[in-house]
């Protein structure tokens, strides 16, 4: 679009200046990010030149304050796994599920409703979930265990990733409910006109249409249970416990990045350098499952021309 | 999938034997989307009882009608000032306030009154039937006391007035609410104008060039960053690099301001696209520059919806623990900070130093300052969308 420049000098410096204090702005949120990688990056080397970084992806042992400390993260590794696991077996279905009851079943004034209630859930700061994760759902599953015969801890894996696979729920049916909608009608109604039940029609049709758009929420997902970190540092174990029952006490790498830099060690110290290497594998993973994420749904923008999402 | 069935009754080429089951098939995925859909609802509705039922006690606070003595001799020894028997009923944290009444009313010298004295931490759980460690002798008291209407439940304005403590009948929420006021007034007075200039520079005067794809690739990256690695940044520029001091709301205010930024540039971005072009077109064929246009015409129309955007970015930011923990801020801060320089503590960090004490009321409080603060972020959040409704013009 064409505009004027004005005649006036005075007011074509002023101009100037607005203009580089804008672009001045806008370069910040560059540097947050590169000061993120690099503050993490440049610790995390000085980590590395204390620790063998091999052993720190493939060693089994985790002794941190003990004479010859040894930092093998694997244990903490497979503790987030488990316990992201479990979030995503709670949130992939019901997340899911309400999207489709959202977007396919529900008339418009009974979403307009529903919609707001779910994004309440979204808006709950994740230390209330911590809590409740440590003192509700946490006994409660004790309880339950005991009525089967089985022995839980208070600081079950199970308890911290239930809860935050609820609080992963919006994430997903937020995103899923705009891509699902997104989906062409017309695609709906062909199937419907070959004599397709509903549900075969969500099921074959629409579902595998949105697929991309699904994909990167649960992407999205997973990349937030993953650096979750309140839920499970109120909920979940600081022991590194290399097991994959979800009954047992399990640690995280959020948990330990925590640990390592609230105790009153020295800053130079391995035992809080080693969370900067535990927070450079956070941020390489979240990036590439955001980045994946990010893929995922460009490609289905770019398969039905939708810019709204 | 169909199976066509010639030999079917009704001779039909399209009958399909298979159609009731496929029908109940349908009726069954339509049952399962409903299922999650009402969990999800369910587990909110179970959630805010659970946290409304341990929180709502804490809003009553026990009182105990003793008599006190008033002279030099209790001033120095507050243990003395009230009968040896109402030493475990009545709080510590309240006699050690004993010379401080005295200095206010000095005309109590001397003389014995009847007073309502806090209650220990034990008799208030007692009296609302929790779980409590009591001798059978100070129980036996608190019976007789209260059938004397010595004991009452008053409401609980320490809760609100006080700052933290080690004696959990004498805990507050202050110091952490004027934490939570001063890290998020830093907060906005940097992600505010950051934001908005960001997403004005990006919507009305940036190419799309090269510079302005990394920009936008940079900003969807940090939405997603999980927001414990801006406290290791917090912690490793500007608390190591910078020198500013562990603890105070202005290394916090400014960790949850990079955090805050997307949210912001976001919102504004979608704001600002919204306000159609044929109002530039105007100002420019009067001869405005685009600056002026902006500055004159955009930007005004477009502020409800960033105000709305900003108030749900500052939402977020208040409920934001993870980072500010790892910056310092989870210290016991009995006082309120009087700077931003300070020690300080915000309400989600005090709400987790409460759930790891071992006192049954620390959880009661904890539950009530998730109440108070949920009250708040809803509050913000219907703000928010009010204002949405308010200003918002259809074009």
């Amino acid at each position: 679009m064409h505009s004027f420049e004005s005649k006036n000098r005075s007011t074509v410096i002023k101009e100037r200046i607005i203009k580089t204090l804008l672009i001045t702005a806008s370069t910040i949120s560059i540097l947050t990010t590169f000061g993120i990688l690099f503050s993490i990056l440049f610790e995390a080397i000085a980590f590395f030149e204390l620790r063998s970084f091999w052993y720190f992806l493939t060693g089994t042992t985790w002794s941190p304050g003990q004479v010859g400390s040894q930092f093998g993260a694997v244990p903490i590794f497979t503790g987030t796994f488990m316990i992201t696991l479990i979030a995503m077996a709670v949130a992939v279905p019901i997340g899911l599920g309400s999207a489709v009851y959202m977007s396919e079943y529900a008339s418009h004034k009974v979403r307009d409703y529903l919609k707001p209630i779910l994004e309440v859930l979204a808006g709950i700061p994740t230390v209330v979930y911590g809590f409740f994760a440590a003192i509700t759902v946490a006994p409660l599953i004790v309880k339950v265990a005991a009525f089967f015969g089985l022995e839980a801890t208070f600081n079950s894996a199970l308890a911290s990733g239930v809860v935050m696979g609820i609080m992963i729920i919006p994430v997903i049916s937020s995103l899923s409910d705009d891509v699902i909608r997104a989906v062409p009608d017309s695609q709906r109604k062909a199937s419907l006109g070959l004599g397709m039940t509903q549900g075969e029609t969500i099921k074959n049709i629409v579902l595998p249409s949105a697929m991309p758009g699904i994909i990167s929420a649960v992407l999205l997902g997973f990349s937030k249970a993953i650096g979750e970190t309140m839920i499970v540092v109120m909920a979940a174990g600081l022991r590194p416990n290399l097991s994959f029952n979800p009954l047992e006490d399990m640690t995280t790498v959020t948990v330990r990045i925590v640990d390592a830099l609230v105790g009153d060690q020295a800053f130079n110290s391995p035992e809080t350098l080693v969370a900067f290497a535990l927070g450079l594998t956070l941020f390489v993973v979240t990036l590439i499952l955001n980045i994946l994420s990010l893929m995922m749904i460009r490609k289905f923008k770019e398969k039905y021309k939708v810019n709204t999402l | 999938m169909i199976k066509r069935n010639n030999k079917s009754k009704e001779n039909n080429p399209f009958y399909d034997p298979t159609l009731k089951s496929r029908h109940r098939s349908s009726k069954r995925f339509k049952k399962f989307t409903l299922t999650s859909l009402i969990f999800s609802i369910a587990f909110l509705v179970f959630f805010l009882y659970d946290i409304i039922s341990k929180g709502t006690p804490a809003f009553e606070q026990a009182y105990v009608s003793v008599p006190v003595t008033y002279n030099e001799k209790t001033i120095k020894n507050t243990r003395k000032a009230i009968d040896r028997k109402y030493l475990r009923v009545v709080s510590r944290a309240w006699l050690r306030e004993i010379p401080r009444q005295v200095k206010e009313d000095p005309s109590l010298m001397g003389k014995t009154v009847n007073k309502w004295a806090l209650a220990d931490d034990q008799v208030d759980q007692y009296l609302k039937g929790h779980y409590y460690k009591l001798k059978r002798k100070d129980r036996a008291l608190i019976d007789d006391m209260k059938a004397h209407g010595a004991v009452e439940l008053k409401f609980n304005t320490i809760f609100f007035t006080n700052g933290d403590s080690k004696i959990p009948e004498f805990a507050g929420l202050n110091s952490a609410i004027i934490g939570s006021i001063f890290t998020l007034i830093i907060t906005m007075l940097f992600a505010f104008p950051i934001g908005v200039m960001t997403a004005i520079y990006l919507e009305e005067f940036a190419d799309d060039n090269k510079f302005t794809q990394t920009i936008e690739v940079n900003i969807n990256n940090l939405a997603a960053i999980p927001s414990i690695l801006f406290g290791l940044l917090g912690l490793a520029i500007f608390i190591n690099l910078f020198g500013l001091p562990r603890s105070s709301p202005l290394v916090g205010g400014l960790t949850l301001a990079l955090m805050t930024l997307p949210i912001i540039i976001v919102s504004s971005r979608a704001a600002l696209r919204a306000v159609p072009d044929s109002i530039r077109q105007a100002g420019y064929g009067l001869g405005l520059t685009k600056i002026e246009v902006t500055r004159d015409h955009v930007l005004p129309l477009a502020f409800p919806g960033i105000l709305t955007g900003s108030i749900i970015g500052l939402a977020q930011a208040m409920g934001e623990t993870a980072p500010l923990i790892i910056i310092g801020m989870i210290a016991f801060i009995p006082d309120a900070p009087s700077t931003v320089t300070q020690a300080a503590t915000v309400m989600p960090a005090q709400l987790f130093t409460w759930a790891g004490m071992p006192e049954r009321m620390y959880i009661e409080k904890t539950a009530a300052g998730i109440m108070v603060l949920l009250t708040v972020l809803i509050s913000l959040n219907a703000l928010a969308i009010y204002l949405r409704k308010k200003f918002e013009v259809k074009w």
